[in-house]
């Protein structure tokens, strides 16, 4: 069955110090060469019948990402395809 | 005839007790709302108390922004009802777009839980009208989700129109742009504040009584004395 993923991320200009933790652990791992880390979610959502994007997006804005704060986007994934190999 | 306040309770919530008693100390009758009842019982005001409204999933208050008590309160609000969020009621009145901006991650990622001096910068809302503007006050502060944020344009007209209602004073607990701890609509009957007052009205418990003022302002709200 396709599915509609949608990813959100907190603005540029909002602090994420949860990537921050992550990237001020990075050194601690050997890795030195990494300039920021950022956090964000993914949803994926199946829909009952054919995959609707504009109604995604609509769920997207009313309740995924609140866009005071994040911006989302808004993508389709085939049945056949897994979801990594669209990263 | 007594005002009745409501507390409502939603899946998650735990302060919605303290609240309720701190609405009786003050002198109204509190009314406990259930947030799936969008009746709102005759309610004079409503506090949103804090706590961690269905398991804060997805962003703090974004789900409990949906209830249907919630629907009730934000057409309510919209026609001057006094609402009062506290801590996570500040989050569910951002969430309905009551007021502007969002509680995001406290910026050093620790939960902050303490004693916290604020000046009331606002004197003039439902819920501050007992206060001095300038008198600073001691309440507990407990968030790990209580940085305010919003875009500098926002924060301007906030600050020109005398909607931010108190400042923390003494080092900021959480990051919060302006050392904001809380603000109010443009009609001055919602206010979302990430402090507790209702943990502040008692001196068996609390640090001080004066939470016990944002409870007697909406009661001398609700009688017509001016604020």
């Amino acid at each position: 069955m396709s599915r509609v993923v949608v990813d959100v991320m907190l603005k540029p200009e909002i602090l994420d110090p949860q990537g921050q933790a992550v990237a001020n652990a990075l050194p601690r791992l050997g890795v030195s060469d990494v300039a920021s880390v950022r956090i964000g979610r993914r949803i994926e959502i199946e829909f009952t019948g054919e995959p609707d994007l504009d109604r995604a997006r609509e769920i997207a804005d009313k309740l995924l990402a609140n866009p005071v704060i994040e911006d989302f986007t808004v993508r389709l994934v085939e049945a056949d395809e897994t979801v990594d190999a669209h990263q | 005839m007594t005002a009745r306040v409501g507390v409502v309770t939603f899946p998650g919530s735990l302060d919605d007790g303290d609240a309720a008693r701190a609405v009786r100390i003050a002198g109204a009758e509190p009314v406990r709302l259930w947030h799936g009842d969008p009746e709102l019982h005759g309610v004079d005001a409503v506090v949103l108390p804090g706590g961690f409204s269905y398991g804060d999933y997805l962003r703090c208050g974004a789900i409990a922004r949906f209830a249907p008590v919630m629907e009730t309160i934000v057409d309510a609000a919209r026609g001057g009802l006094p609402v009062l969020g506290i801590c996570n009621g500040f989050q569910i009145l951002c969430e309905a777009h009551l007021l502007p901006g969002a509680l995001t991650r406290n910026q050093h990622l620790h939960f902050r839980n303490r004693d916290q001096i604020l000046r009331i910068e606002s004197a003039g809302t439902a819920w501050t009208n007992a206060f001095q503007p300038g008198q600073e006050v001691l309440i507990p502060v407990k968030n790990g989700e209580g940085c305010y944020v919003a875009d500098p344009a926002t924060l301007d007209q906030l600050e020109a129109e005398g909607r931010v209602v108190a400042r923390y004073l003494g080092g900021n607990p959480n990051g919060s742009q302006r050392d904001i701890a809380a603000i109010t609509n443009s009609a001055g009957n919602v206010v979302g504040i990430m402090p507790h007052p209702e943990h502040a009205v008692e001196a068996l418990t609390g640090p001080s009584l004066d939470g016990l003022g944002f409870f007697t302002s909406v009661l001398k709200h609700l009688v017509g004395a001016p604020a």
